[in-house]
This record gives C-alpha cells, sequence and structure tokens, in this order.
C-alpha cells in the first residue's frame, strides 16, 4: 500500500464522521478571529440562541480596521477615527467579552494580523486543524498545520460545533530544488510558482511545498509561501514538520511544556508525507529558474522577473488571456513592453500577513542602512505585524533604520494590504507592496499594486523605481 | 436560507475572467456588521464611476453606462453568467451576500474558487460549472438575443434553455439537498454532538497539549 501525504495524515486523524457521498465532518482544533468577518457569525449565534462549543480553541484579535498611526492609537478603540471601523472593533471587543473569548485587544501588546499572532503565541502548532474567516489562513500550514481559510457561515459552524462539513481535496506537491539566488527570497518563490502555474492551479487541491529550498528556508520564509497557496487557488498550504519547525515553537508561550513538549515532539515528528506517498499532481521547479519578481498586472499571476518586461496583448494564448492582459494594462496605467525597472512608482508599503515578520524587517532595513528614500516616493510604510514583531524590531534597531532613511514606522495591523483602515492609495498611485494581492482597487480606489519582495520594495523606496536586487548597489 | 428548486430569470453576461471577490464587493463595505445590503454595491468599482462608500445614496452616484448591470436588456437578472476561476481571491462571504441581496439566485461559471464556491451554498445560492465550451456558447446565445432566460431545475440537476435544449450539471448530493430544502447546516451537524465529544475525548487522551 502507497505511503500517506502528510494532508492524508492530517485528514484522517480529524475525521469525526465519513459520509457516504464523500463528505465528512471534519474536526477543527483552532479558530482565529477577526472582527471583518466575525460580526455576523456572533449574530447567528444569537439568534439561534447557541453557544461555542469550546471557547478556548478561540483566539481573536483586531487586525484589519485598526489604525496604524500611534496618535489614533494611543486612545484605543474610541481613538479610531472612522465610525464604521470602530463599531465593528468595538463589536468584536463585545462579542468576546460576552462570550469570554480570550482577545488580543488593540491595546494589548500582542495584538497584530491573526497569521502572525497564532504562530508566534504558540497558538497554532503542527498537526492540528486551523480555520479563520480569512483566506490567508493557508499560512499556518507552515507549521505542518491543515490550515484553511473559511466563509462566516463555516465561522459560525465552528463556533457551536468545533467541526466542518468538507470533501477532501486532491493532493498537489510543488517541489522546489536546488540553491537560491541572492537576493531571491520565499516571497519570490512563491510569486514565481503562482505566474507558472496560475491562480486557479491550485483550485480543489491541498498544495504541499517541499524540496530542498523549503526544507532550507526559516518558519518565517515558509509562512510567506503557505500564505499565498491561496492566490495559487489551493485553500491550504502545507510544509512537513522538520527541526526547523519543532525550534521555532520551542518556548512559545502556548507552545507544550516539560513532558508534553517531549511527547508533542514525537508526535510532531511523524507529520511528513511518507517516502512512497502518492500526489495527484507534481510540480518540479529548479531554483536556479528563479529571479526577484515582480508583478505587472491585477492577478498575482501576472507576474515577471525583474528583469524582463512587461508583456503585451499579443502575448495572450486565449482570447479569455488577451482579454485579461488588455484590462490589466488598462488599469495598471502601462502599454506593454516595458521594462520592469523603468517603472516609476509614487508608494512603498512593506507589511501585511506575506511579510511583517521580524525577518521580512531585517531584510528590508539591511537594505535601506544609511541610505535616502527618493524625493519620488510620497509614502514609504513600514507596517510590522504584531506587536512583539514591532518591540523585537526597535529592541534592534530596525525602527531607526527605517526612519533615517525616510521611512514611517507604524503600529501593527493590516494597513494597506487591503486598506480598511485609513493607509491607502489614491487613484492612479502605483505601490511596490509586500503583500499578496493586486486586485483592482485592493489598496485604494484606482491604486496600482505591483507585489514583490521586502528587499525589493525597500531598494525601490529608495530608487524610486524597480530595480534588480541582486545587482543593486554592488558597484557602488 | 430560502431554498432553490426551480429558478427561472433573465441571464447576465459577466465577460471577464478570475472575477476576485474584491471586485464582487470592495473592502470598505466590508466594515458592516450586517449580512443584508450589499446588493446596492455589488461591483461597486465596475458599475459606478466614483469610489463607494458604505451607507451612501447610491442613486445619486455616476453610473459605468457600459457595465453589464447597468444596461436595460440585463435589469432584474437574476441568473449569473461568468468566466473560469469566479470567485477568486478573500474569503469574505459578503461576496455572495452581495450577489443574492442584488437578486442573483443562480451562478453558470467553468469553474470557481473553493471558499466562494463553498460560501455560496450557505447563502441559497447557485453555482453551476459547465464545460467552458457550454459556457462560450450561452455567453453567445445571451448576446443574440435580448431578454435571454434559463430555467434551472435543481432537483433534476438541468438548465433549459429558450428552445427546449437540456443541458444537465453536477452538484454533491449533500449540498443539494440542503439548497433543496433551505436547511441550516449548523442545526444537522449538532445532531452528531456525541459522536464529536467521543473524538475530542480520544484525542484528549492521544494529544493532551491540544486541549
Amino acid at each position: 500500500m502507497a505511503g500517506k501525504t502528510l494532508y492524508d495524515k492530517l485528514w484522517d486523524a480529524h475525521v469525526v464522521e465519513q459520509r457516504d457521498d464523500g463528505s465528512a465532518l471534519l474536526y477543527i482544533d483552532r479558530h482565529l478571529i477577526h472582527e471583518v468577518t466575525s460580526p455576523q457569525a456572533f449574530e447567528g449565534l444569537h439568534i439561534a440562541g447557541r453557544e461555542f462549543w469550546r471557547k478556548e480553541a478561540n483566539l481573536a484579535t483586531p487586525d484589519h480596521n485598526v489604525p496604524t498611526t500611534s496618535s489614533e492609537r494611543e486612545q484605543g478603540i474610541e481613538g479610531i477615527v472612522d465610525p464604521i471601523s470602530r463599531l465593528q472593533v468595538q463589536t468584536l471587543d463585545n462579542n468576546c467579552n460576552k462570550h469570554n473569548i480570550v482577545q488580543l485587544g488593540m491595546m494589548d501588546n500582542r495584538q497584530g494580523i491573526v497569521h502572525v499572532v497564532g504562530p508566534e503565541q504558540g497558538f497554532t502548532q503542527p498537526g492540528m486543524t486551523i480555520v479563520c474567516g480569512d483566506s490567508h489562513t493557508s499560512t499556518h500550514g507552515a507549521m505542518g498545520a491543515l490550515a484553511q481559510g473559511i466563509g462566516t457561515s463555516e465561522v459560525e459552524h465552528v463556533m457551536t460545533t468545533q467541526c466542518l462539513v468538507q470533501k477532501k481535496m486532491k493532493n498537489m506537491l510543488i517541489r522546489i530544488d536546488g540553491i537560491l539566488a541572492e537576493g531571491v527570497t520565499a516571497k519570490d518563490v512563491v510569486l514565481y510558482v503562482i505566474g507558472k502555474i496560475g491562480t486557479s492551479g491550485g483550485t480543489g487541491h491541498t498544495i504541499e511545498f517541499g524540496g530542498e529550498v523549503i526544507r532550507n528556508l526559516s518558519m518565517e520564509g515558509r509562512m510567506t509561501i503557505c500564505n499565498m497557496s491561496i492566490e495559487a487557488g489551493a485553500r491550504a498550504g502545507l510544509v512537513s514538520v522538520d527541526e526547523t519547525t519543532i525550534s521555532y515553537l520551542k518556548d512559545k508561550p502556548l507552545a507544550p511544556k516539560g513532558e508534553d513538549w517531549e511527547k508533542a515532539c514525537s508526535y510532531w515528528r511523524t507529520l511528513v508525507s511518507d517516502d512512497d506517498a502518492q500526489f495527484d499532481t507534481v510540480v518540479e521547479i529548479d531554483a536556479a529558474d528563479i529571479a526577484p519578481q515582480v508583478s505587472w498586472g491585477t492577478s498575482p499571476e501576472m507576474v515577471v522577473g525583474v528583469d524582463d518586461a512587461v508583456p503585451v496583448i499579443e502575448n495572450g494564448k486565449t482570447e479569455t488571456q488577451k482579454e485579461s492582459i488588455k484590462l490589466a494594462l488598462e488599469y495598471m496605467g502601462l502599454n506593454g513592453g516595458e521594462k520592469i525597472t523603468d517603472i516609476r512608482l509614487d508608494k512603498i508599503f512593506i507589511g501585511s500577513c506575506t511579510n511583517s515578520r521580524i525577518e521580512d524587517l531585517r531584510l528590508a532595513a539591511a537594505t535601506v542602512k544609511g541610505k535616502k528614500v527618493s524625493p519620488d516616493i510620497k509614502l514609504a510604510m513600514v507596517v510590522p505585524g504584531s506587536g512583539l514583531v514591532k518591540f523585537q524590531a526597535e529592541q534592534e534597531g530596525l525602527d531607526v533604520i527605517f526612519r533615517e532613511a525616510g521611512f514611517e514606522w507604524r503600529e501593527p495591523g493590516c494597513s494597506m494590504c487591503l486598506a480598511m483602515n485609513a493607509d491607502k492609495l489614491e487613484p492612479g498611485e502605483r505601490c511596490a507592496s509586500t503583500s499578496n494581492r493586486n486586485f483592482e482597487g485592493r489598496q485604494g480606489f484606482g491604486g496600482r499594486t505591483h507585489l514583490v519582495s521586502p528587499q525589493m520594495a525597500a531598494a525601490a523606496a529608495i530608487e524610486g523605481h524597480f530595480v534588480n536586487i541582486q545587482n543593486w548597489n554592488k558597484e557602488a | 436560507m430560502e431554498a432553490i428548486t426551480i429558478h427561472e430569470g433573465i441571464v447576465v453576461p459577466l465577460d471577464r475572467a478570475n472575477v476576485d471577490t474584491d471586485l464582487i464587493i470592495p473592502k470598505q463595505f466590508l466594515k458592516s456588521i450586517k449580512r443584508t445590503g450589499f446588493g446596492p454595491n455589488l461591483f461597486d468599482q465596475l458599475r459606478y464611476l466614483d469610489e463607494g462608500q458604505p451607507g451612501q445614496d447610491n442613486s445619486a452616484r455616476p453610473i459605468n453606462p457600459d457595465f453589464v448591470l447597468n444596461r436595460q436588456r440585463y435589469q432584474s437578472g437574476s441568473v449569473l453568467l461568468a468566466r473560469e476561476n469566479f470567485g477568486c481571491g478573500s474569503s469574505r462571504e459578503h461576496a455572495p451576500w452581495a450577489l443574492t441581496d442584488y437578486g442573483f439566485r443562480v451562478i453558470i461559471a467553468p469553474s470557481y474558487a473553493d471558499i466562494f464556491y463553498n460560501n455560496c451554498f450557505k447563502n441559497g445560492l447557485l453555482p453551476i460549472a459547465l464545460d467552458s465550451e457550454v459556457v462560450a456558447r450561452l455567453f453567445k446565445e445571451t448576446e443574440k438575443h435580448s431578454g435571454y432566460r434559463l430555467k434551472i431545475d435543481l432537483d433534476q440537476q438541468i438548465i433549459v434553455e429558450p428552445n427546449g435544449n437540456q443541458i444537465s450539471f453536477e452538484i454533491d448530493s449533500f449540498r443539494k439537498h440542503c439548497l433543496l430544502n433551505g436547511l441550516d447546516d449548523i442545526g444537522m451537524t449538532l445532531e452528531k454532538a456525541d459522536k464529536i465529544s467521543a473524538y475530542e475525548q480520544k484525542r484528549k487522551q492521544q494529544l493532551p497539549w491540544q486541549f
């Protein structure tokens, strides 16, 4: 009999009841809650007179709407200027208090983006099923956990039953072997993968990322990759557990301790795909083919290497593709054919659940150290992923490096990744962003987003246009 | 949830691939704490020429006359015809809420993003996946005939064209059952409470640190 994939193992371990039609009742170990997708679920609970099944399996933190300027943050929820945002953050606070759900509130120094906070607190661990009303829940798969984004009806379902009704997905393996060139990061790897398989390439699958490149990545890098699985169409991304996973979890506040730690570690070490496991689809990628990536269009699959040019309409293979390129070029204010390094920028955003962890900030800070943001850039901002990331960065003096270079150093939250708070692009503004989506209007009505790695965003801030980080400043 | 058995309505063709949920309902409207009222802002960026705000009087806004929802012949449409990978991106259930609030009950497309597809069923919205060639043909028919309507029979799993031609479609039996009867699946899962508790007890012994 063939071995099992990591996904097979995680799935099998969580089936409460298998149904005849192929669907199963799947047990959920952890549920993360934020203010945007939970109010209607709490309301559903109240209307039906239901309660949480297991309160301690939940953790809440407000992230999407929270302001990132310290002046607005200092006054707590009352200080949020936008009344609709304030009501949503207040509603989460009220709901958590009413149901005794642990919330790392806006004034808690551990508050942050749910997908940064969960791993950082050790709330999400290998072998667990993890859900959140947020598609980037796939991030937590980096720990060897089955982590998926769900809609609000399912949020309510998990709150009251600790289960989900699901059908098993297919298994996909994306194996990246070789050694990444200098200046090529986890973000470039995942953008390259999405460019290769397309935004629906992973639909209906759980993607496991493997190979030498993944094994050599830090947990932060693996989280960046699993985070964007959803941009390849897969609800869940996974990385098999290894010593990197285990040392990341050691001493995290909610990680098991003492005897439990030893037991947990021996269980966690079994959370790998067997050597003879069968995958429905295998994609092999050579690390040497991956250059620093820059997205040029309005879908994450519209991405090229930094030394390449923006595609032209004729590059589309089908009529639908040609139409997509045409619409994207129009929206992005590009003609097609221009060199990526000639694209001039207005704003720089370093942050989001994709790239706001300490390692991301270290790389960006090292890139801008001793340099100045180009006078052409209207705003360059760094938004740490959590209060603890911010604190750590300040201990290391990264905030000083950023500030001296001309960046704004902000309070933690989702910020300009989706612009639900005051941080946004104005119509026509062009941004180099370390976030995950370049959809129309994502960072502000009429705003134009180019997705890049933290180093690429940092270097673009200094030059006012994209540069290839691999040879930038080498001659200086 | 409103049940669906047979639905007949005007087809609205949205000729664009990879329509993401940000496009279906932009982020500023996600600040609402309600499930209703999203219809007037469905496809807000495509439908209007300016930036919409929650609570705004939309009748005073400049509309984009070229956008399909604004064209006279598609008024009161309830069957959305779309291209591949419809509903990709964000998991926001506000997307199906906006579509149903506007009046859509059925979507026909070659493929859907997984989370969006799942969310539709929780809201009495039927997403039907058909071969892209069939979808392409329906786009042509819709353009050709003003007031083009389709009849969707969920129980029989068929779409009936105005000329009587029938197109069959696939759907999971459990999802079909829920849609046909407008069932709340939380109630059904809670009937399994004993099984869930037994599972928990077993796991607690195996993996005590998780509890």
